[in-house]
């Protein structure tokens, strides 16, 4: 492990846009392609709802700051999910365009295009609702947060925020390949809500203490605090310093420069699920000379979505499946050498197949790093455990999907501690569908 | 192994005779002898020059042009005058062509003063060139008919009379007569036409028009220094006003003549309508002016081959096919039925039928919402018979035209449905939505017939089709 070994213009120029900003003809030449559907797909198929057909018909019609309109009033960080968004399984998966020209409508490039334009000029197009005296607090600044504070502020109420790191936006901030989201954009897309009237607390961690005053003090809480530090593989060696985990290793490239990342020359990848993509990528990226994905069972079962499989094949990862890690080995200085494996087969089909360790099959796979992405571990129980009426079933906090209520009144949620790990569209919308909740709740409907 | 038995596209219009029915119109691609012979290697058959007359002045900028959702120039429109060069230039540039390619057509468009010295004088002047015919410029709607000249004559069924008499008094080829579309009934000014002597009528020239206008400068398009002017409107979306007259002229009793078809013509598809509604040979302006003169390769091609397909030989077996297909509304059958019927094999599930039918139309497509996984199905194939497009990426499957958990099936309702085609024009699959003829159970009656037979007691009064 070491840091990163090539110049700042090639680090520039690794972690540029995967997608390139169509120019205004490109945007409208794709937009001609939308067929303008009938309760369409697209919409149907993305988690916020954004009226696909109106933004792409006000691309065409040159109107692409209608068009963020149109983006932002569904989806606050419309900026964000344009890049992050995997649109294969949501909207470009449902376009019709698939069946009748042989591929989607590129409609994350068309959104990108469109948010592009309005935060180009610093443009919001909503006010803050008037004031009801109603306060509400939000715990946690990811996309949840965001989202609740945004809708709540358009409502009408006070939204504090807590955060406990020192920059605000959760993962849309930190946790995200830096080619997919920029530090800066995921910034950027924070100063609305900003300027909505949210006030961002940083470095405020919340407790369990910490939220029974937040409740005591407030109308109403909203919890969407993600979820904590990644599992670990509990095998010999993981105290190494060359062992770390998934978003470990992702931050520095949103917290500093990329000159200051470090990376393996030879980088293991332990996991086979988008974030695990991202960080084999990331290490390509860095100037990983040899990246390794190993997966105990075969791409068949990845979670990864296709297209993310694609980009790590085109960036020459390796991949290693049917292989279970046994033990990350040392040198004699100490230092991680090297990944040792031990070979599995499946027994039976499909799903239901079972892993079977195959005697005298372990081997090494060499490596300075080893990054563990078998995703994160639950915390609400931890900090909701104790409070009556929430349930919290194995690591996930329940709510009413319709209202992001919890059992506990005046108690809302959303995001990965209600979902145990979705997308950022994902949290969007039920930050915005509880701060609906929320409004009711004041109002005194529920 | 079949071979396409190639027809004779040699036509003849007027008495002028050309290797094939694609001449260039009278514009800016015909202003010149080094255009004129390019067009000519590049394969069109005739060319009708640019108008001859008093030179003028132009000014800039002359071009305005309307898009259409991304595609350039549906509809083109200009205010630019007739020829700008001297006529002794004009008229040694004719004549050299005319010697280089004695078998196309060079046809040589006319407007000068309404005096019968001015006409018998640039008659004779340009009839000496050599060339095959001319054009009288009776059409254009924009500057010059502030003059007293192009369509202020067109307009004017005496004056056309009038004017086609002097030329044909000094004329020893062919005349053609090009016609305004700027006028409430076209037949008139083509029965003064003949009348007045025309060998054929030529139409349409450009339509009236209002390009647009610059949102930023609020000055319309094309400007001068922030002012407008209306101009002569063009390009494919004329061609069914073109279309239209060209048949009422073709179909007139009292007009007999032969007739060379204008507006809009872009794609083979356009030439053989106009050959089928009565023109004996097409002219073409705004595509060549889009594209270059190379399409009328595609324009020869696709005729060719259109023609080889229905066992046509010759352009003589074509023109005016289509003539009395058109006729009276009022001879159109009242028990003739047509209902839509969706293929549902072919359907995309994009509910353009079902809202244009609902907002636009009659109220008769349903839509019902199915669960993903029954229209997936067990086996690759929905209840309907859709047919599912299905992946799997990470674990998630993708279904094309769902979401939400849910495919949108679209039906007709073929008992409220009044068979108006608007399903199927806005279907964007080729052959997903047809008009199936279904046996009204009434016999043939027309409009006119209806009446006779309501007047006499012998049917009952029509009830009107049930609205929501």
């Amino acid at each position: 492990m070491e840091r990163t070994r090539l110049t700042r213009a090639e680090l520039e120029a690794n972690f540029a846009d995967l997608h390139p900003a169509y120019s205004r003809d490109e945007a409208v030449a794709e937009a001609s392609r939308c067929l303008f559907c009938f309760d369409a797909p697209c919409m149907r198929a993305c988690p916020t709802h954004i009226d696909v057909p109106r933004f792409i018909r006000q691309i065409l019609h040159d109107n692409p700051l209608g068009a963020a309109e149109t983006i932002f009033s569904e989806n606050v960080l419309g900026g964000s999910c344009a890049r992050a968004c995997p649109t294969e399984v949501l909207c470009e998966g449902a376009c019709v365009d698939k069946t009748l020209q042989g591929g989607p409508v590129h409609i994350g490039r068309l959104q990108r295009y469109a948010t592009d334009a309005a935060q180009a000029q610093d443009l919001w197009f909503f006010e803050p609702g008037t004031d009801t005296g109603h306060r509400v607090a939000i715990v946690g600044s990811g996309p949840a947060g965001l989202a609740c504070a945004h809708e709540l502020r358009r409502l009408g109420h006070a939204a504090d925020v807590f955060e406990a790191r020192d920059v605000a936006g959760g993962l849309n901030t930190l946790g995200i390949a830096a080619y997919k989201i920029s530090t800066e954009l995921a910034l950027k897309e924070i100063e609305p809500i900003r300027a909505m009237g949210a006030e961002i607390h940083l470095n405020s961690p919340v407790d369990a203490n910490r939220l029974a005053g937040l409740r005591r003090d407030y109308d109403a809480v909203f919890v969407g605090v993600g979820l904590g530090s990644t599992r670990q593989l509990p095998i010999p060696g993981e105290e190494l310093e060359g062992v770390v985990e998934a978003l470990d290793f992702i931050f520095p490239t949103h917290t500093g420069p990329f000159s200051e990342c470090y990376v393996g020359r030879h980088t293991v990848v332990i996991g086979a699920g988008n974030t695990a993509v991202d960080c084999a990528t990331q290490a390509v990226r860095l100037g990983a000379e040899q990246v390794t994905m190993v997966y105990r069972r075969t791409d068949a079962e990845m979670s990864a979505f296709s297209y993310e499989y694609e980009l790590a094949k085109q960036d020459g990862i390796v991949f290693e499946w049917l292989a279970q890690p046994v033990e990350f080995v040392a040198d004699d200085d100490g230092d991680l050498r090297a990944l040792r494996c031990r070979r599995l087969r499946l027994q039976g089909q499909g799903r239901r197949a079972r892993l079977e360790e195959i005697a005298d099959s372990d081997f090494e796979i060499p490596c300075d790093l080893a990054v563990q992405a078998l995703g994160q571990a639950p915390v609400a129980d931890e900090l909701l455990g104790g409070i009556e009426g929430v349930t919290v079933v194995s690591g996930r906090l329940v709510v009413d999907p319709t209202t992001g209520a919890t059992g506990a009144p005046g108690l809302f949620a959303g995001g990965d501690c209600t979902s145990l790990g979705a997308e950022i569209v994902d949290a969007v919308q039920e930050g915005k569908v509880a701060a609906r909740g929320i409004d009711e709740y004041l109002k005194g409907g529920s | 192994m079949k071979t396409w038995k190639k027809p004779d596209l040699t036509s003849e219009v007027a008495g002028i005779r050309s290797p094939n029915p694609f001449w260039l119109a009278s514009g800016p691609p015909t202003n010149s002898a080094y255009q004129v012979r390019r067009a000519f290697e590049a394969g069109w058959g005739g060319a009708v020059w640019k108008t001859l007359g008093e030179p003028i002045v132009n000014v800039a900028s002359r071009y305005g042009a309307i898009d259409y959702d991304g595609r350039k120039i549906a509809g083109l429109n200009n205010i630019e005058l007739i020829t700008d060069r001297p006529l002794e230039e004009n008229l040694a540039e004719i004549r050299q062509i005319k010697r280089e390619f004695p078998h196309h057509a060079v046809v040589v468009s006319l407007m000068v003063e309404s005096s019968r010295e001015a006409w018998h004088d640039i008659v004779k002047h340009t009839q000496d060139t050599g060339c095959d015919g001319l054009e009288l410029n009776f059409g254009c709607p924009h500057g010059m008919s502030e003059r007293g000249m192009g369509s202020a004559v067109g307009q004017v069924p005496e004056y056309t009379e009038r004017i086609t008499n002097w030329v044909m008094e000094a004329a020893e080829i062919p005349v053609l007569v090009k016609l305004t579309p700027n006028v409430t009934d076209v037949r008139y000014i083509g029965r003064a036409a003949r009348n007045g002597g025309a060998d054929g009528l030529s139409l349409i020239n450009t339509i009236n028009s209002i390009v647009g206008v610059d949102l930023d400068t609020l000055a319309p398009r094309p400007q001068v220094d922030g002012r407008g002017s209306h101009g002569g409107y063009c390009g494919p979306a004329v061609k069914p006003i073109a279309l239209n007259m060209v048949q009422q002229v073709a179909s007139d009793p009292e007009i007999q003549l032969p007739v060379s078809g204008i507006g809009g013509v872009q794609a083979w598809q356009d030439a053989v309508e106009f050959l089928l509604l009565g023109a004996g040979n097409v002219q073409v302006c705004t595509a060549a002016m889009h594209y270059g003169f190379r399409i009328v390769e595609t324009l020869i091609s696709g005729l060719e081959g259109w023609m080889s397909d229905k066992g046509f030989l010759s352009l003589q077996e074509v023109v005016g096919r289509s003539v009395q297909t058109v006729g009276d509304w009022a001879d159109l059958d009242l028990s003739y039925k047509v209902v839509a019927e969706i293929d549902q094999g072919e359907c995309i599930h994009c509910g353009l039928c079902y809202i244009a039918c609902e907002d636009g139309a009659h109220q008769s497509i349903t839509w019902r919402e199915v669960p993903e996984a029954e229209f997936v199905g067990g086996n690759g194939t929905s209840p309907e018979g859709a047919r599912p497009q299905v992946s799997v990426s990470g674990g998630h499957q993708v279904v094309v035209g769902s979401g939400a958990g849910h495919v949108n099936i679209y039906e007709i309702n073929q008992e409220t449905c009044v068979g108006c085609n608007l399903c199927s024009l806005v279907c964007p699959v080729q052959g997903c939505i047809s008009m199936v003829e279904r046996d009204s159970g009434l016999p043939s009656m027309s409009w006119r017939e209806y009446q006779e037979k309501l007047a006499k007691g012998e049917v009952e009064k029509i009830e009107p089709p049930a609205h929501v």
